[in-house]
């Protein structure tokens, strides 16, 4: 089976006042059948572009897109088997929620009866079927997005593509819909791209991920190797939280490296070749930091400057050196904060924790 | 029970509201009374009016009076009103058609292109009228601009006598209240959200079930407030149907014109201007209670 989506270097620009604007960078990526895919990335990374160039509404400078080996980049909206979920959910506020829904049907030329049996399948799906005689308006974000996706489904797309679907939800539900729509799409077994900004909802949602920035993929892997194991700088410091060091190469044995930070050393893994004596910049994730009492035995030895209890976890803002850290440390078995500010502390950095950045 | 702050906030409601409420008052509510009153008088030989009662001017719009003093029936001003009706309606289909492809256009430019096209659209406002209809003239006579230049292309052997007929009081109308078309369509779809042409797209539709399915009916609020800004001023127009129609064909406008200035019979012209009110009214009452009359939105 091909790939659902194949891009192959798939360059945007768009004229503006001065020249103009790269939107997307000679981008390849593929994307595999009944995944759930995230672009990710800040705002204009490009990844909404690329989203708008699957999908039809825009057209790529140069490059290749094909969809289930099919080249589609020259085929306008109407004839691509893709269907999308916008933003701000784009529902005919002239129909009923039941003709949106069978709205994608009605174009195909589907009749009526068939359209009607997937559309209440449809409502079934987003538990919305009490609402089918309703007008958007009369909807809640929350529901509208139900419909939103409804109709996006109801035509049975090869590929789903989702707009930052859940930006103008408010925190709880948004929460709420993460599982739904990752459960839709088990249930469905339909490709999902979805784009977001939102690195927790990128996270907890995909299979794999794309991290874009400045119109090219930085990074495309499981949520667990973005997380832990970043390639540069700009991946370590979007996703998560992360210490940023820099930090000098003491002993180099093959991918073995000691590494000096603040006032100890510490160890760390590469797959590149270092020199003794080397700078490097590594990415160290704040709750992979261990706090200990003075007299245990940690690598570094620290002093408390601040402590924040934020429920879960207390941060703290740790001086080892001239080396400023963030640690991160659980409440749960102390129930409060265990250091203060103040306080002599050591610091136990597990070997490979730390992960070194290229470029 | 009104709390004072409510009573408050009516208050300044009514203040607000007052300077329209004088306006239209004023200019408008007396002057039509004074049309209705003298529509219900008798003309008096020097062309003003006489304070009598009398409906002869109503009797006059339906019948004339025969040799020996006996009513017989005159479809002549029907006729006229007939004509002015269908002129007016022919001229809001025109209107409807040429427009709204503009409309669309205009609304889906990046905005500063968008500012220009209005401001392009309001062009002929900015000279007068009657200058404009008298260009029209120029234009269509038998040796103006467009019958010199077919002849002059071989498309034709004879001049193509268009003016004094009424198709050039068609084309006048066409001209003159095409803008009162383009501007309200211009309005509400330049509000139409992009995303959902894009859903549309995104969900096979073609352009044209684009249009009927989604920009159209969107658009209606627009399109009626169309169709009546250029209907209603269509049916009442005089100028047009006088200069290029030749007199020949009489609309309401200019019969009720004749009637204030050289026929000097003040009741028959506001019988007739109560006449048409009346009609339009009407029409426009029945418009509204059908069920897309009510989708429209904002007329009653």
């Amino acid at each position: 089976m091909p790939n659902a989506i194949d891009v192959v270097s798939v360059s945007k620009t768009f004229p503006v006042e001065k020249g103009v604007l790269t939107a997307l960078d000679s981008v390849s990526l593929s994307i595999n059948n009944n995944e759930f895919f995230t672009l990710l990335g800040p705002s204009g990374c490009g990844k909404t572009t690329l989203l708008r160039l699957i999908a039809g509404f825009e057209y790529p400078s140069s490059g290749n897109i094909s969809l289930f080996g099919a080249p589609i980049q020259d085929l306008p909206p109407h004839k691509r088997p893709v269907n999308t979920v916008f933003q701000q959910y784009a529902l005919f506020p002239h129909m009923t929620v039941a003709e949106n829904v069978g709205f994608g049907m009605e174009m195909l030329g589907k009749d009526k009866s068939e359209r009607d049996k997937t559309v209440l399948e449809m409502l079934e799906l987003v538990k919305m079927s009490e609402y089918a005689r309703r007008k958007p308006t009369q909807l809640s974000g929350g529901q509208q997005q139900r419909i939103a996706l409804a109709r996006a489904l109801a035509p049975k797309p090869k590929v789903l593509l989702l707009d930052e679907p859940l930006s103008a939800l408010d925190l709880k539900l948004r929460q709420a819909m993460r599982s739904e729509l990752k459960t839709l799409q088990r249930e469905t077994g339909i490709t999902f791209i979805f784009v977001t900004h939102d690195q927790e909802e990128a996270l907890t949602m995909s299979d794999r991920i794309a991290v874009m920035s400045q119109g090219k993929v930085q990074q495309i892997d499981t949520p667990i190797e973005i997380y832990e194991n970043p390639v540069n700088r700009f991946v370590a410091d979007f996703i998560g939280e992360t210490n940023i060091l820099e930090s000098t190469v003491t002993l180099a044995q093959g991918s073995h490296l000691q590494c000096s930070l603040g006032l100890g050393l510490i160890e760390v893994e590469s797959k590149e070749l270092h020199r003794e004596g080397q700078s490097i910049h590594l990415s160290l994730r704040p709750e992979k930091i261990r706090l200990l009492p003075v007299g245990e035995n940690g690598n570094l030895s620290g002093e408390i400057l601040e402590a924040t209890y934020i429920g879960t976890d207390t941060t703290y803002k740790v001086k080892t050196g001239n080396l400023l850290l963030d640690a991160r440390d659980p409440n749960a078995l102390s129930g409060s904060s265990r250091f203060r500010p103040g306080d002599k502390v050591m610091l136990s950095i597990a070997p490979n924790t730390a992960k070194v950045l290229h470029d | 029970m009104i709390s004072p702050l409510e009573r408050k906030e009516r208050r300044q409601r009514f203040w607000g509201l007052l300077p329209a409420i004088a306006i239209i008052g004023i200019f408008m509510v007396i002057p039509m009374g004074i049309v209705a009153l003298y529509s219900f008088l008798e003309a008096d030989s020097t062309g003003g009016v006489e304070s009598q009662f009398s409906l002869d001017a109503y009797q006059q719009f339906l019948f004339e009076l025969d040799l020996d003093d006996s009513l017989i029936f005159n479809p002549g001003y029907l006729r006229i009103f007939g004509r002015s009706f269908w002129l007016a309606f022919v001229c809001t289909v025109l209107c409807l058609i040429i427009g709204f492809p503009v409309a669309y256009y205009m609304s889906r430019q990046p905005t500063n292109r968008k500012n220009i096209l209005v401001m392009l659209v309001t062009i002929p406002f900015w000279t007068n009228l009657l200058i404009r209809t008298y260009c029209w003239i120029l234009l269509l006579r038998d040796n103006g601009l467009f019958n010199n230049f077919l002849l002059a292309t071989g498309i034709i052997k004879e001049p193509i006598q268009v003016l004094y007929t009424p198709t050039a009081v068609l084309i006048g109308l066409v001209y003159t209240f095409l803008p009162f078309m383009i501007l309200p369509m211009y309005s509400t779809l330049e509000k139409l959200d992009n995303k959902l042409l894009e859903a549309a797209h995104d969900l096979y539709a073609n352009r044209r079930q684009l249009l009927r399915r989604v920009v159209i009916p969107l658009a209606m609020p627009g399109i009626v407030a169309g169709c009546i800004l250029v209907f209603i001023p269509a049916l009442g127009a005089f100028l047009a149907p006088d200069l290029l129609g030749g007199g020949k064909n009489l609309m309401i406008g200019s019969l009720i014109q004749l009637q204030f200035s050289s026929s000097r019979n003040w009741p028959f012209g506001s019988a007739a201007s109560l006449i048409l009110l009346i009609t339009v009214m009407v029409a426009l009452i029945i418009y509204s209670r059908t069920p897309s009359g009510k989708s429209g939105k904002g007329l009653f």
